[in-house]
């Protein structure tokens, strides 16, 4: 084992640091520690402005190789960016998903044709996308997606007839990858194929979903004849749940250590608070900020294990049980920061509903153990897929 | 970055655990527990003989194999899977280290050499009556007098000490409190004076003991470190031996829940194996998960040790790495060992079934070197005053 980076890479920290403080300035200033899961919704088009500026500095796309207009990061490089970022308090990346979910689809099951269209626009930080995976009827049953795809032969086009719903910065995107029912009489994971789709365009129609904190991030995006051209599906008809699939397997937990920056950036300040209002005398308070900080803790090592690729190289049960433990862990730290701050905790920033940044990662983090399948979904996979376990037998309908 | 098991550490755990599988069986478990000695003389001959185990982490100056903590905390998992019962942990988790860190050559070259030999077993006591692991534990005096030290008082909660050969005993100057005027003794337990008495515990594979020091003399030439200095030293050796603790508490994680996975998926009511109940599922995932995430703090946790001997920038976090792996170990060891019992159901509560020798040791191992509050103070401590 050896936890130490190498002297090339901690020159490559340094670089990182130096551009972000550099440049995360002026106008920027504000963006600092804002637009994360919960603030989505913060500075649109400045944190827009801010991706184009990393584009700049060749600094988004880290991680995917040169040849695509990426920096051809190693791990340990793709760590570093990350973490010297969260560091940094930058903001959260409004192309995330292109960055992180479209295009290294597009990379692996891509056409030459779909590479040349749509990867120089997330490079150079200029086109966003969102992703339409859940439907009302398809939330943990992801393969319930009703949406459906008919090819147009007149208009040489796939129309798109159906909804999605939890996108979040839909109304921000510019584009969304969408899984759709190309087989109508298909059922679960078979007949699904994978669209790339303007959003903008007369078929497609988005509503923001107020949520519990009074704000809008997730959206509802109605699709009615909406259009896809012939060429922007990824892989094959009827073979969109493997695109779909893969798309999970490109995440090998790189940004958990910059998230879990921006989970010691709020334990930083509960505890800064506990420190000020005396609750750091609490016992109960100590037990469990002292708490907090384990888990956190532990996190970061387990992420390390992750990215080291596992002690036996196959099964990484570290992996498998890691969205389980930081969602509730981070559920956690919002009843904590509430308890921390006392009855403080209730008087929010100003009327009508402006709330503190704790108050509203309070709120916010009751959605970490739903989305990006729930922590029952998580339970029966870690039961299923770690240990073995047998399914539930299906029940005829 | 590489935090990953090297082939070679790989391989050390794997011989650990096909060993264990072999020799510590439940019928082998439950002898060895049954006797006030706690292990059988020809197992533990066969571990310093065949495995050389008790020299893992000894530098090979003194006979020993001269590997690391890591290697040594990858076999410690498997002991804590397989309940060893020997004296293991007190020879090589508490001595061992004590005379690493705070004994001088000639202390190193006597004693670790006969320990590497299999000859002497040893162990370490500081802990008095008052149940606390921290420097007020150390409740035993030792007055000077000319050249030697005479030693009084108690301690109890010692591993094996009614069985080691040597002790390494912690004694405070009179008058003194907390983490001033402590030293650091090696004794011979068949010293003048000496009184081992067995006491039985709960969790019979690991037998602890009370030490009675009345009037007992030893030598200047007896000191570990610095008389009246030791506190520093003792807390290091402390700290060494909550990560080993660590890691068995780990090991016993992963095997409880090995336990309950096997048995229920061949336990069927209602037409079909338990397993697949999402109440079952459920818990089991959770027991997955508290033994991961164990596994991913103690195994950060012995990479801390290392450098703490052996040097290296992570050397400095021991507190730290060490309360942690702590906290999180003892109580997801016995929230698991807990749920075990009740995943078996019925036969959980047996005593033919092994569950319930894993739910006491969990409990001790808790207990043992501060439970998860006592660790998590000590966190809250670094964070908040």
């Amino acid at each position: 084992m050896k936890l130490s980076f190498s002297p090339e890479d901690e020159k490559f920290r340094e670089e990182v640091a130096t551009w972000l403080n550099e440049n995360l300035t002026g106008e920027f200033e504000q963006l600092k520690f804002r637009g994360g899961p919960g603030d989505e919704h913060m500075f649109p088009e400045e944190r827009k402005k801010w991706e184009q500026k990393l584009a700049e500095g060749g600094w988004t796309c880290v991680g995917w190789p040169k040849e695509y207009g990426g920096r051809g990061c190693s791990i340990e490089q793709q760590v570093i960016f990350n973490e010297e970022y969260a560091r940094a308090g930058a903001p959260g990346h409004v192309g995330h998903i292109g960055e992180g979910l479209t295009g290294p689809t597009i990379i692996a099951f891509g056409t030459e044709e779909q590479k040349k269209k749509y990867l120089p626009g997330i490079v150079a930080g200029k086109e966003l996308w969102c992703q339409g995976y859940s439907e009302p009827g398809a939330g943990s049953d992801l393969a319930n997606v009703k949406t459906k795809a008919r090819f147009d032969e007149e208009k040489g086009k796939w129309i798109i007839n159906g909804q999605k719903v939890w996108t979040s910065l839909a109304h921000e995107s510019d584009y969304v990858f969408v899984i759709a029912r190309t087989d109508p009489d298909s059922v679960a994971h078979k007949g699904l194929g994978f669209f790339l789709m303007k959003m903008d365009q007369p078929g497609i129609e988005v509503r923001g979903i107020e949520q519990l904190t009074g704000t809008s991030e997730f959206n509802e995006v109605f699709f009615d004849d909406a259009e896809c051209d012939a060429g922007d599906i990824v892989g094959e008809p009827g073979k969109g749940w493997a695109v779909a699939m893969g798309l999970l397997g490109f995440e090998r937990g790189v940004s958990t250590l910059g998230q879990q920056m921006q989970f010691q950036n709020e334990l930083n300040q509960i505890i800064d608070i506990a420190k000020q209002n005396g609750a750091a005398k609490d016992p109960v308070i100590r037990q469990r900020i002292a708490d907090a900080h384990v888990g956190l803790k532990i996190m970061r090592y387990n992420s390390m294990r992750m990215l080291s690729g596992g002690e036996d190289g196959s099964l990484q049960k570290e992996a498998l049980i890691y969205k389980l433990f930081w969602a509730t862990w981070h559920r956690d730290l919002g009843e904590l920061a509430m308890d921390v701050l006392g009855p403080e905790a209730e008087i929010i920033e100003s009327g009508p509903y402006n709330l503190t940044r704790l108050q509203s990662m309070y709120l916010f983090v009751r959605s970490d153990t739903i989305y990006g399948g729930t922590n029952e979904i998580q339970r029966n996979i870690i039961a299923e897929r770690g240990l073995g376990m047998p399914k539930e037998p299906k029940i005829k309908m | 970055m590489e935090f990953a098991f090297t082939e070679e550490q790989q391989m050390i755990r794997d011989t650990a655990e096909a060993f264990l599988s072999e020799v510590s069986t439940s019928e082998a478990i439950r002898e060895a527990m049954a006797t006030e000695q706690g292990f059988k003389d020809e197992l533990w001959q066969r571990i310093c003989g065949e495995m050389y185990w008790q020299a893992i982490h000894v530098p090979e100056q003194y006979g020993g194999m001269g590997l690391g903590y890591v290697e040594l905390v990858a076999m410690l998992e498997q002991m804590g899977r397989y309940l060893l019962c020997s004296p293991f942990f007190s020879t090589v988790c508490l001595a061992t280290n004590a005379l690493l860190v705070a004994g001088s050559e000639e202390q190193k070259s006597e004693y670790l050499t006969k320990i590497c030999e299999g000859s002497l077993t040893a162990t370490v006591a500081y802990t008095g009556t008052n149940g606390l692991w921290n420097a007020d534990a150390v409740e035993t005096t030792a007055i000077k007098d000319g050249d030697n030290f005479v030693l009084n008082g108690t301690y109890r909660f010692v591993p094996d000490g009614h069985t080691a050969g040597l002790l390494i005993v912690a004694a405070r100057s009179e008058g003194s409190t907390a983490e001033e005027g402590v030293s650091l003794f090696t004794l011979a337990a068949d010293t003048a004076g000496v009184e081992c008495e067995w006491l039985p515990t709960v969790d019979q594979t690991r037998k602890q003991a009370q030490i009675v020091l009345n009037n007992v003399t030893v030598p200047a030439s007896s000191l570990m470190g610095e008389e009246g200095n030791a506190w520093p030293l003792l807390e290091k050796v402390i700290q060494l031996a909550t990560v080993a603790t660590a890691a068995e508490q780990m090991g016993g994680s992963q095997q409880v829940l090995d336990l309950t996975v096997e048995y229920t998926k061949e336990r069927v009511q209602f037409g079909r194996p338990v397993a697949g109940f999402q109440g079952v599922k459920h818990q089991a995932a959770d027991m997955m998960l508290r033994t991961e995430v164990a596994r991913s703090a103690v195994y950060y946790a012995a990479c801390v040790a290392e450098e703490s001997i052996n040097g290296g920038p992570l050397g400095g976090e021991l507190a730290e790495a060490s309360s942690v792996a702590k906290a999180y170990c003892s109580d997801g060891f016995f929230k698991n060992a807990g749920d075990a019992i009740q995943l078996h159901g019925g036969v959980g509560f047996t005593w033919e079934y092994d569950v319930h020798l894993y739910f006491k040791r969990a409990k001790s191992s808790e207990l043992f070197l501060g439970n998860g509050a006592y660790h998590r103070e000590k966190v809250a401590q670094m964070l908040l005053d």
